[in-house]
């Protein structure tokens, strides 16, 4: 509890302040997350979810909050001008937990709205209101209590009953600035019956050796036979400390995609609970980590199977190296009454040095009797057998490594449902695999310059 | 281009090698004979530079080069080829892929510009044909649900795309049926030359059918106990081994 007393104290003291520079409908939700995060404490390396991120530790610092809304010196449309070839999408930006309105965007087709959401709930206050909170559940979590306690902004992305966009959306999150901040933001996505939609979201941040905490709460709604695609990308400095929770919601025969991507990070946790509301929705839950140096990657997901033929697939990959830790805990809930569910879930996992270390551990939990359920979890290391054989051709060790490693991903990277971010991630996750095997070459991979 | 003087190796302690004398000149083909656990595997892991193998004794000379002290992706650089006994699957890694970085690190070693992607996809098509390889197992992950001909095909289209000086072909016969084994045999036969050299590892005298080989050699209880014209392969393949070992008084 003492981590998170100085930020209670904050709101007491600044509420004033901080509904001021937010809106009605976030600003409702306050008082009761504040209930909420006194009512429990923050769970403790002793708690079952929780073994391997410290949250105390995450939150202890004095972290500064930007609960005037000041906005900070930054071109983000300047920075990311170029960083994804082929790849054209409709363009957002946070900076911190900030809206940034300066960059245009073309007109979105039927009613589709994107963008700050406080201004959208300024604009349409009981649109967002009726989805606002709904997804994400503050009794799961402390922490996204305390996101919901002190969240001012974030991004809104709402899309009409049957309409398609075509282009992908693109929410960027910049971090840095050299004052050692908390963020807390949110993204809320309402996608109603018959609609498609992807959204990409990416974290960037300035590697400068301040220290940051990242806390980003994420709801998605996907009504009937919707389609969506959520792509999180982390490539954040080490000195980031970043603590997500996903929220998705499904209706009857909707598609989700959710694939959760950390190439560079400090410490993360990421959650992800997905609920599966109404008969024939499919869930395909995927990620996948690389992590090194004293890098540590936590995930922890929970998909909730309420109606009967649904179906799920599961597939987490994590690559570590050197002092790395990773841990994987996927939970699956059939209900009572969810029958003829499929959910399958696989997590495997390569250490690629003898001090890297993986956690994993997967749950399942059924309470209906004609179902199929499968779960598996391997950890290994490179196959020294074919590291031989390549050598013996000519591929130097580091160049057979990253061939390897890069193998090991590449069902992650299949998974993505849009080409030009496939190809992208390839190329991105070869990098990071070559970055990391000779320091020299830390060059090729891009920092935040603003 | 080769010289073996007096080669002791060990594997988790055990003593293999026991004292491999053996020279190879351009345009030779070496066969080595010998029953089963005499150490003609280790041999060729030891030349390739297999971690799991110790020398304890004794130099390998290539090209005037200490073989010994380069690392197996050099001594690949500096044109020694093993054709595996058992070629090893690399699932997510295409063929493509892999032979890309294989013909690049080898052009990178001599100085030379990465090749372009049209160069580089002709040359494996003339090279595919050698050995009559499918376009399908090209584009396939390495050895990844190859069947047992394919595989051997496939270490023979990858000595065709690496040009090696020194190919050593360890039981590259195991598991073929007669028609793979033709193909496999005149792939070699086509790649052969004055400025190269083969070393032929091998349990039978069915292989020396199709490849010729100029010197015959026994290898029994890790030493070369004796050596010969391709006429000792016939008479291995007519007498077996025994009368070898009665020459060396244990029978």
């Amino acid at each position: 509890m003492q981590a998170i007393q100085q930020y209670i104290d904050l709101y007491r003291e600044q509420h004033e302040v901080i509904d001021q520079h937010s809106t009605q409908v976030l600003n409702a939700l306050r008082p009761e997350a504040l209930r909420r995060i006194e009512s429990c404490t923050l769970p403790s390396t002793k708690h079952e979810d929780y073994q391997h991120t410290d949250l105390a530790a995450m939150y202890a610092p004095d972290y500064g909050l930007n609960i005037t809304r000041i906005e900070l010196p930054s071109q983000p449309h300047e920075a990311f001008r170029c960083d994804v070839p082929n790849l054209t999408t409709q363009l957002y930006f946070l900076v911190g937990d900030n809206f940034y309105r300066h960059h245009r965007n073309k007109e979105l087709p039927n009613g589709v709205l994107a963008g700050s959401l406080r201004d959208m709930a300024e604009a349409h206050p009981e649109l967002v209101a009726r989805y606002y909170g709904k997804i994400a559940d503050m009794s799961k979590d402390s922490t996204v209590a305390l996101n919901t306690l002190l969240a001012q902004d974030g991004f809104f992305l709402y899309i009409p009953k049957g309409v398609v966009l075509d282009r992908p959306m693109q929410l960027v999150n910049i971090v840095g600035g050299g004052i050692s901040m908390m963020h807390n933001r949110r993204i809320l996505v309402v996608a109603e019956a018959g609609t498609q939609a992807k959204l990409l979201v990416c974290d960037h941040s300035e590697d400068d050796g301040t220290h940051q905490l990242i806390s980003q709460v994420t709801e998605i709604w996907a009504g009937d036979g919707a389609v969506v695609d959520y792509y999180n990308l982390e490539e954040n400095a080490s000195c980031i400390q970043r603590i997500s929770s996903t929220f998705v919601h499904q209706e009857a025969n909707s598609n989700v995609l959710v694939n959760g991507i950390t190439l560079r990070n400090g410490t993360t946790r990421d959650n992800y609970y997905i609920a599966l509301n109404g008969e024939g929705a499919e869930t395909n839950l995927c990620g996948m980590a690389i992590a090194d140096g004293e890098k540590k990657v936590d995930v922890y997901t929970h998909i909730d199977h309420r109606k009967a033929h649904c179906n799920s697939n599961e597939l987490f990959k994590f690559v570590l190296d050197e002092n790395a830790l990773g841990s994987f805990a996927g939970r699956i809930l059939v209900r009572e009454g969810a029958q003829k569910t499929e959910a399958y879930q696989s997590n495997k996992n390569l250490c690629a040095s003898s001090t890297a270390h993986m956690y994993t551990k997967p749950q399942l939990e059924i309470y209906a009797d004609d179902v199929k359920c499968s779960h598996g979890a391997t950890v290994g290391q490179l196959d020294q057998q074919a590291l031989f054989y390549m050598r013996t051709r000519g591929i130097s060790e580091a160049e057979a490594r990253m061939l390897l490693q890069f193998a090991f991903m590449s069902d992650v990277i299949e998974n993505v449902r849009l080409d030009a971010l496939k190809d992208r991630l390839r190329q991105l996750v070869e990098k990071r695999f070559r970055g990391e095997l000779s320091q020299c070459q830390q060059c090729a991979m891009r920092t935040q310059k603003q | 281009m080769l010289k073996i003087n007096d080669l002791h190796a060990n594997i988790n302690g055990k003593e293999i090698l026991k004292g491999i004398n053996l020279t190879v000149r351009p345009g030779e083909v070496h066969a080595i004979m010998g029953p089963n656990g005499s150490g003609k595997s280790t041999l060729s892991s030891v030349l390739t530079g297999h971690p799991a193998y110790e020398v304890t004794q004794g130099s390998v000379e290539f090209y005037g080069k200490d073989l010994l002290a380069l690392s197996p992706e050099d001594r690949s650089h500096e044109g020694l080829f093993l054709s595996f006994q058992y070629p090893v699957e690399i699932p997510g890694v295409s063929m493509v892929n892999f032979m890309r970085a294989a013909i690049n690190e080898l052009r990178k070693y001599r100085g030379e510009e990465p090749m372009s992607a049209t160069d580089f996809l002709k040359l494996m098509r003339e090279k595919r044909a050698i050995v009559e390889l499918d376009n399908k197992l090209a584009s396939r992950s390495v050895n990844e649900g190859f069947s047992g001909g394919e595989k051997k095909r496939n270490e023979i289209f990858q000595m065709a795309m690496l040009e090696p000086r020194l190919s050593i072909l360890d039981e590259t016969d195991s598991g073929l049926d007669i028609d793979a084994l033709r193909i496999v045999a005149e792939g070699v036969n086509k790649l052969k030359n004055e400025n190269n050299a083969t070393i032929v590892i091998t349990h039978y005298q069915r292989l020396l059918d199709y490849i010729a080989p100029d010197f015959v050699h026994v290898l029994y209880k890790g030493r070369i106990v004796k050596s010969g014209g391709p006429e000792l392969a016939l008479e291995l393949e007519e007498k077996g081994y025994d009368w070898i070992k009665k020459e060396l008084g244990e029978i």
